[in-house]
């Protein structure tokens, strides 16, 4: 038969490099499990609400009068929502141009941007063009935009911490660049050495590529690490001396579980340290709905603010905004809610507070129990979850178990996350999915399992693991990694 | 914002080609028909071959026009391009100093957005997607008076099938199961044929498909994808971003836009010879900026055709709900297929739908999906890959999408309203589209043909050769000047016709029939004055 147009051997060669973990191998056999009856708890992915955390009652009034207007106009709808809703829906309806159902402006409704806008003045002490931020159908969106528009071919480097959201690495496959890893220190609590960043450089120099580009994430994915003022200034300086763009994800933002190390921005810290660098340091920093304690994944909200980036390329990522006409609605709806949230005094003011507070102070609680929980286990070492929603603990393992590991044709983490899935029904994602040191072994598990299933949860892994440990040791003890 | 063109001496031969590029489009002092496609094309393949050799980066600016990635600054996008932003402008003189034009308002007739120019929505649907964002609702009494009762009944149907109830929880990446049941019964229902709830993938709108698609086929440009000229720029644009090569097909304006085989076969082989590796055949059905329904038959021989050269069958069908001709309907390919006898092993098959289209016309929700049959299984994990990479689509979109699929019936409470609500919306278009078209007909020089679907009209305007000058030294293409005098004139955004394609030396330019029927008089006669003036002053 002649060759037909999606027959394998003739797809995208970059298409086939992609991975994507936290939706691969182990996921589709959690989701196999399931269908077959096992329970299964999903911690592959970072989805609040899949895990029962209930959303924010006003963000969801306000969008669901936005949804449907014909309520605004019914005299009983004071009976069903408070009126500090029906204002902000009016306020919000008014800023689009026919309502959810029409596009918006390809960057996002103009009068979105300028909440956001004014967010970022609030929350960092320095003035934003709305001009320079766009509105995107989540973050992951804008990331791959602004990374399409970077990389030209294969010498084109992206400087990526390792380990790292496979977002990063599944995009710059998918565009033919080049990932230049940077490993964080996991002794140092996945601190990052620039001495590192600058070997990294000139490695990836010495073979053809040139780097162009510098992501970090902070809050950390998987590693959950807070970045410190000082870290960003070097890091901001290491991007001016080697002319990087800067990729700030900081959708995890909001989830801060420690007080030493406070969320401060990039852009505040770049601005800060005042020119050259603030005049010349290219950033494109993102953020999200779908995680904070709004955990709003299934709207698809996001946005990215360019800072320094010359006006002509503003317009090329523009144009190509424009060929996908404009994010969805609905979400930049729940983006100016959470940038420009409710003010004391407000009716639904206490309300929000209260579920606000819950869901992050449970969150600071269950990072705590989880970290506790794997340190207590046998070969198992954790470091603690300072921000976003994971754990990523290292587990030992012994030469037994990863040479059975080779015999089943499994990569070592695989075998054993497979293992604890098919015993315990927990899903969770190898850390080679993310990236790793050679022959150091890890998983990735959200913070997210309602709080009162946490100590159970702890109990049938640690049970699993330490039998795990038991099964695959020889009695001299575990081995050093 | 403007696009602006790169000027000045640049270091590469890529940016004398990229330049060279743009002036295309923007006809900057080159002849009008150089707008031909094969050019573009030419220069597409050879500013690509010499993308290996970039510019070394200014040290402490990576991220400039100079370095970045050139498919970016190849690809163009007309529907919000230029004349959108002089529209704009207009827009914000209006509102500092009203008065200050010959019109009080502009008219955005560039874009196929319903919602934006006063077309309401289906109520029932908006009640749904209300509730299933705010499920609590659902308890309280007083929800009984505020929603009708299928509403609720529908919504409660899709809540269970989302686990948790959480509807702001990623979902399967291909879309929540449930719902991808109800569109493939609604599939089956439209055709006669089953559709199987695994070859769906719910994206946001339908354009994120076509790009997945895009994506998937090309890995280079001597990957070719046939594409109808006229087409809507969104399948230029993507190819160019993907770094493909788009090989055209005209259609035929004699024969009301008639899409012949006979001209498929020739473009096929003509890329062929030259080395090509034509791998799918895109086809608007309805047709845009065109309008035109298929035929059955015709559909048959496209389906013989891309059955016979190997092809991917990519079947643009965002606007099946909008027909205005009583003797033509619409038929999906994957039913044509099918009754052919056709099935999985006999073609590859993308069928796309949008919620953004039809009378429903929900453009910001990007509700949509694509429809894939006939593929392995091993490329149906590699487009599951891919999806899985953005996690989901959102899901108020993929809700929406199970109710275009799957409406009111006969019997249900708000079938009545919500099929009062669908005609009026579709009958109101069918009189604005022969108003327009008939209004279009009626100007000197311009003759338009019918549009029988969708929601456009695409004139066709043979400019007098004094325009045609003044246009050459304003350095503006001949139907973006015509363009441009038009909305400085009278407020309406139209897009000039090369920003879809258009043969060689003939112009065009597109025109959506969405402006509210109470406008379209005051449109028609404005248009008409304007015209009138034009024509007396640049008739030869």
């Amino acid at each position: 038969m002649a060759p037909k147009g999606l027959d394998y051997e003739l797809l995208n060669e970059n298409v086939k490099k992609v991975q994507y973990a936290v939706r691969g191998e182990l996921y589709l056999r959690a989701s196999e499990l399931q269908k077959e009856g096992k329970k299964i708890i999903f911690t592959n992915v970072g989805n609040p609400h899949a895990l029962g955390q209930k959303p924010l009652t006003f963000p969801r009034q306000v969008v669901a009068l936005c949804q449907a207007p014909f309520l605004l106009d019914d005299p009983n709808v004071g009976l069903m929502f408070p009126a500090d809703a029906i204002a902000r829906a009016k306020h919000y309806l008014s800023l689009t141009s026919g309502g959810l159902g029409a596009y918006s402006d390809s960057r996002g409704i103009p009068g979105v941007r300028k909440e956001v806008a004014d967010f970022l003045l609030r929350r960092d002490g320095y003035p934003s063009d709305p001009e320079l931020i766009f509105l995107t159908d989540g973050a992951s969106k804008g990331v791959m935009q602004i990374l399409s528009t970077i990389i030209r071919g294969p010498s084109d480097g992206i400087l990526v911490p390792v380990p790292q959201y496979p977002l990063y690495s599944a995009a710059i496959s998918l565009f033919g660049g080049t990932l230049v890893p940077y490993y964080l220190e996991e002794t140092a609590n996945w601190g990052l050495d620039v001495n590192d960043l600058r070997n990294a450089v000139s490695q990836a120099k010495s073979k053809g590529i040139t780097v162009k580009a510098m992501v970090i994430i902070n809050p950390g994915n998987p590693t959950g690490q807070c970045l410190s003022e000082a870290n960003l200034s070097e890091i901001l300086r290491f991007c001016y001396q080697e002319g990087l763009v800067l990729l700030g994800d900081e959708v995890y933002q909001q989830n801060i579980y420690q007080d030493e190390r406070p969320f401060i921005s990039s852009k505040k810290v770049l601005m800060d340290m005042g020119p050259p660098y603030s005049k010349e340091v290219q950033l494109v920093s993102f953020h999200t709905v779908s995680k904070g304690y709004w955990g709003e994944c299934g709207q698809r909200g996001g946005y990215f603010e360019m800072t320094n980036i010359p006006s002509k390329t503003v317009d090329e990522i523009y144009k190509v905004a424009s060929i996908s006409l404009s994010p969805n609605v609905p979400a930049q709806i729940f983006m100016g809610l959470m940038v420009n949230p409710l003010k004391p005094g407000d009716i639904s003011y206490e309300q929000f507070i209260r579920e606000s507070k819950g869901v992050l102070e449970s969150l600071r609680r269950r990072a705590r129990i989880m970290t506790d929980g794997f340190n207590s286990c046998r070969n198992v070492v954790c470091n603690f979850t300072e921000g976003a929603m994971y754990s990523f603990p290292q587990i030992r393992l012994p030469p037994k178990a990863i040479e059975a590991a080779k015999s089943a044709g499994k990569v070592a983490d695989v075998f054993y996350c497979l293992k604890l899935l098919e015993a315990t029904g927990i899903s969770t994602v190898p850390g080679s999915g993310f990236g790793q040191k050679e022959g150091v072994f890890h998983l990735r598990t959200t913070i997210l399992p309602a709080e009162e299933d946490m100590p159970a949860i702890m109990e049938s892994f640690k049970k699993f693991n330490d039998e795990f440990m038991e099964q695959y040791e020889d009695h001299k003890g575990y081995s050093r990694m | 914002m403007r696009r602006s063109v790169i000027g000045g001496a640049k270091r590469s031969s890529l940016f004398l080609l990229n330049q060279a590029h743009r002036s295309l489009h923007h006809h900057l002092g080159s002849s009008p028909s150089s707008s031909a496609t094969a050019l573009l094309l030419l220069l597409r393949r050879l500013s690509s071959s010499s993308a290996s050799s970039p510019p070394p980066p200014n040290m402490s600016n990576p991220v400039t026009v100079q370095s970045i990635n050139p498919k970016v600054l190849q690809c163009e996008y007309a529907v919000r391009g230029e004349i959108v932003n002089l529209a704009q402008r207009l827009q914000e003189e209006l509102k500092a100093n009203p008065g200050s034009l010959p019109f009080d308002e502009i008219l955005y007739c560039n874009i196929g957005n319903p919602q934006s120019l006063g077309q309401l929505p289906i109520t029932f649907f908006r009640e749904v997607l209300a509730l299933c964002d705010h499920p609590t609702i659902l308890d309280k009494a007083e929800t009984q008076g505020l929603f009708s009762a299928d509403s609720i009944e529908r919504a409660w149907q899709i809540l269970d099938q989302i686990p948790g109830r959480a509807t702001g929880a990623y979902s399967h990446s291909q879309g929540i199961k449930g719902l991808r049941d109800t569109i493939a019964a609604g599939i089956e229902a439209r055709d006669g044929f089953p559709a199987n709830p695994n070859d769906i993938f719910l994206t946001d709108g339908a354009s994120p498909a076509v790009h997945m698609m895009m994506q998937l086929l090309i890995s280079s440009e001597k990957d070719g994808i046939l594409c109808p000229i006229p087409q809507y720029p969104l399948y230029s644009a993507s190819i160019a971003l993907h770094g493909g090569s788009l090989i055209p097909y005209y259609l035929d304006e004699e024969t009301g836009w008639g899409l012949e085989v006979s001209e498929l076969k020739k473009q096929l082989e003509e890329a062929r010879s030259k080395g090509i590796s034509v791998r799918a055949l895109v086809v608007i059905n309805p047709g845009n900026p065109t309008g035109q329904v298929l035929a059955e038959e015709n559909q048959r021989d496209i389906v013989e055709f891309c059955k016979k050269e190997g092809l991917v069958l990519l079947a643009d069908e965002v606007y099946q709900e909008n027909i205005y001709v009583p003797e033509k309907k619409f038929h999906s390919f994957k039913k044509v297929a099918r009754s052919m006898g056709y099935g999985d092993n006999d073609l590859c098959l993308v069928s796309f739908q949008s919620v953004s289209k039809g009378y429903h016309g929900e453009c910001g929700k990007r509700g949509g999906y694509m429809e894939i049959t006939g593929f392995s299984p091993e490329v149906r994990e590699q487009i599951y890959k891919v999806a899985s990479v953005n996690l989901c689509s959102n899901i108020s979109g993929q809700i929406l999408a199970s109710l275009v699929m799957s409406p009111p019936k006969v019997g249900d409470e708000s079938y009545e309203s919500y099929s009062a609500e669908k005609d009026g919306i579709l009958e109101s278009l069918a009189r604005r589209a022969k108003t327009l078209e008939d209004a279009f007909n009626s100007l000197e020089g311009i003759t338009c043909n019918k549009a029988e679907g969708a929601m456009y009209l695409f004139p066709r305007i043979r400019l007098p050769e004094k325009a045609i000058k003044a246009a050459e030294a304003a350095k503006t293409a001949p139907d973006l000047f015509y363009c441009r005098h038009l909305l400085n004139a009278t407020g309406v955004v139209v897009v000039p016709g090369s920003g879809f394609g258009q043969v060689p030396g003939t112009w065009h330019f597109r025109c959506t029939i969405l402006p509210q029927e109470d406008k379209i008089p005051a449109i028609v006669s404005r248009l008409t004055d304007f015209h009138k003036s034009f024509m007396d002053e640049y008739r030869d």
